[in-house]
């Protein structure tokens, strides 16, 4: 599924160079749920970025789903994070502006999708995470926790191989945080592949596999029992 | 760029901020509207003058004989000049590069009748070339041609107003209209916007007039327009040599100013011409000047509302954004602004030149107004501002990391 190799990179900080990620080997089978913790530095933010191609390592290999990642071109870059890739964020990230419909509809558009199909797809993404009813509301109008489920269903939308979230729970309380991961979990149980940053060890026990980064570089890389979060809730 | 969906976005983008894209189109409106007045204006201004010299050809030169007030080279004064048609020849022989049309002229006054119906018409016998420089139309019929030169024929062109009002419900053409007891074949029926006087005319050819009215080869004036390639300050030279060529041959004293008067419309003109071209860069100035203003005012604004959107442009380009979508939406937001404003300032521009026009007539300004080709023009700078606007801000935009926008503060 995802295939790294060496992975190297570094930002320019004034005259002195950081060192940021220092050769990351991590490879990813399909259907499998992992968590990067680190604390921050730790480079964690950064590999996510760079496997969400919204970054370029220095040197290294990337392979995803069979494809080289390399020498990408900005507008080669939308075009794969469109395909392959769904982004979950801390801060939901939803258009202001746009109702969750719309929002959910987006990478849609992007795609070049006709408007009724779109229409149609969004809104069994928004009944699948359960806020059908509130598909013309703006996000002003949402909780915490339903603008997650909605970011949620846009980063479903486009039907991606790599679902990405970045501490998608960071901006929730406790609560809500555990009816996200029993949803991600979900997802997870019905075959995708997830890859999420956090620094909460509750959140992580609550994926199959824990990646420890610190200073650039895997200190550990284990396969855990999974804590499922259907129980707290 | 006619893509329904890109179109839906970018008016959803405009809805959200209505007051901020009302003031940013209000400099353009403002702009527009100041510039269509103006031009108006400037435009009625220019209707003044042409209607004051009328639709003769602008680049007539008329050369009248008259008396000598001055004694010269043994003559005494008040001596009668009068042209002939071998001044007619010397003018062609002389000039013939400038010349564009001549023709000679002998006005009378006759009592013209057809059957019962009679009136009084001046008649002027003129060569053939004198329909461009009256820029008459020839309605029906024919105009004077070579031939009636030639053979000194007794016929007539007649204006539209004496076809009406001698030959009221009778086809004239082929009919023979009497002129001081003479008859003469009408063989045609001319028209001439500058009006009614002007249609009340009978042209006949100017050898038939100086065989008829004593049977010799006097010309009373000449009018002839210098050739249009010729610029003004070429044309008012070409005049005051013709003149001073003319008193020469004449034994007029260079400074007599009766016995040959000139009257060059070159000098008119170029004074006339040479306001509205300063009148026109004055215009042009304050309302480039304004549209600039306006144009910065929109391109700062959409700036502003880049910097306020980094983070959605952010979203959109992790969604899969290519950068040339973020550009269209941002450059055909500020296009649309910049139009719609722009159009409605020309509109009310060009509606208050329509109330007011009338009233302004005192003022020197006839029929302020815009034609169409201001409107295609406006609309085209109208675009090519709104571009201009844009292209710095999605320039921007386009440039907008996602990691960068989406960094969590």
């Amino acid at each position: 599924m995802l295939k790294i190799n060496q992975l190297h990179k570094s930002y320019k900080i004034g005259d002195s160079s950081l060192h940021v990620l220092k050769g990351i080997d991590l490879s990813v089978e399909e259907g499998e749920m992992v968590a990067i913790m680190g604390s921050s530095g730790s480079g964690k933010s950064t590999l996510l970025n760079i496997i969400g191609m919204l970054d370029v390592a220095d040197s290294g290999e990337y392979i995803l789903d069979g494809l080289p990642i390399d020498n990408l071109t900005e507008k080669k870059a939308a075009v794969y994070r469109n395909k392959f890739l769904g982004f979950i964020f801390q801060s939901f990230n939803l258009i202001n502006y746009k109702n969750a419909l719309e929002n959910v509809a987006l990478p849609l558009y992007y795609q070049g999708l006709k408007r009724k199909k779109r229409q149609e797809l969004g809104m069994f993404h928004l009944d699948k995470v359960g806020l059908a009813d509130w598909a013309h509301h703006l996000p002003k109008e949402l909780s915490g926790g339903q603008k997650q489920r909605v970011a949620i269903a846009r980063a479903l939308a486009a039907n991606p191989k790599l679902l990405l979230a970045d501490e998608p729970t960071g901006a929730l309380d406790t609560t809500t945080s555990y009816e996200i991961m029993e949803f991600i979990q979900q997802l997870n149980d019905e075959g995708k592949t997830i890859l999420m940053v956090t620094h909460e060890e509750d959140i992580a026990n609550m994926c199959k596999r824990i990646v420890r980064l610190r200073d650039g570089v895997i200190m550990e890389d284990k396969a855990i029992t999974q804590v499922r979060a259907s129980q707290y809730v | 760029m006619f893509d329904l969906d890109l179109w839906r976005e970018i008016f959803q983008s405009i809805n959200k901020n209505r007051t901020r894209s009302l003031l940013s189109g209000f400099t353009i409106a403002f702009a527009i509207l100041l510039f269509t007045i103006l031009f108006g204006i400037a435009n009625g201004l220019e209707n003044t003058f042409i209607e004051l010299f009328g639709t003769d050809a602008q680049n007539s030169i008329v050369i009248f004989p008259g008396r000598t007030t001055k004694a010269h080279k043994g003559m005494q004064s008040g001596r009668r000049i009068r042209f002939k048609n071998e001044d007619y020849d010397y003018i062609l022989e002389e000039f013939g590069n400038n010349v564009e049309y001549i023709t000679s002229k002998v006005n009378r006054n006759v009592e013209a009748s057809f059957k019962g119906a009679k009136d009084s018409y001046q008649v002027r016998a003129v060569h053939p070339e004198h329909m461009y420089i009256e820029n008459n139309i020839v309605e029906k019929g024919r105009y004077i041609n070579n031939s009636d030169l030639e053979n000194r024929t007794k016929v007539a062109v007649i204006g539209q107003v004496i076809d009406e009002d001698l030959f009221a419900n009778v086809e004239s053409i082929g009919k023979y209209i009497n002129l001081n007891g003479i008859p003469y074949k009408v063989v045609g029926v001319f028209s001439d916007d500058e009006g009614d006087n002007e249609e009340k005319v009978i042209y006949t050819p100017i050898t038939t007039a100086q065989r008829v009215y004593g049977n010799n080869e006097y010309i009373d004036f000449i009018h002839l327009t210098y050739n249009p390639k010729l610029s003004y300050d070429q044309a008012i030279a070409f005049g005051n040599s013709l003149t001073r060529k003319l008193k020469d041959k004449f034994d007029v004293a260079r400074d007599d100013q009766r016995a040959i008067r000139v009257r060059n419309f070159a000098e008119g003109t170029k004074g006339v011409s040479q306001m509205m071209f300063v009148l026109n860069i004055i215009v042009l100035f304050i309302g480039s000047g304004t549209l600039i203003a306006g144009i910065m005012g929109i391109s700062n604004i959409m700036v502003f509302i880049v910097k306020e959107r980094t983070k959605e442009i952010g979203v959109r380009k992790a969604l899969g954004a290519s950068p040339r979508s973020i550009v269209s939406i941002i450059l055909l937001e500020s296009i649309l602004i910049t139009s719609i404003a722009g159009y409605v300032g020309l509109l009310i521009g060009a509606g208050v030149l329509k109330l007011v026009g009338p009233g302004l007539k005192e003022y020197f300004i006839t029929n302020p107004g815009v034609d169409t080709g201001v409107v295609i023009g406006a609309t085209i700078i109208l675009i090519i501002s709104g571009a201009l606007a844009g292209y710095l801000p999605a320039n921007k935009a386009s440039k907008i990391k996602p990691i960068v926008a989406l960094r969590n503060e």
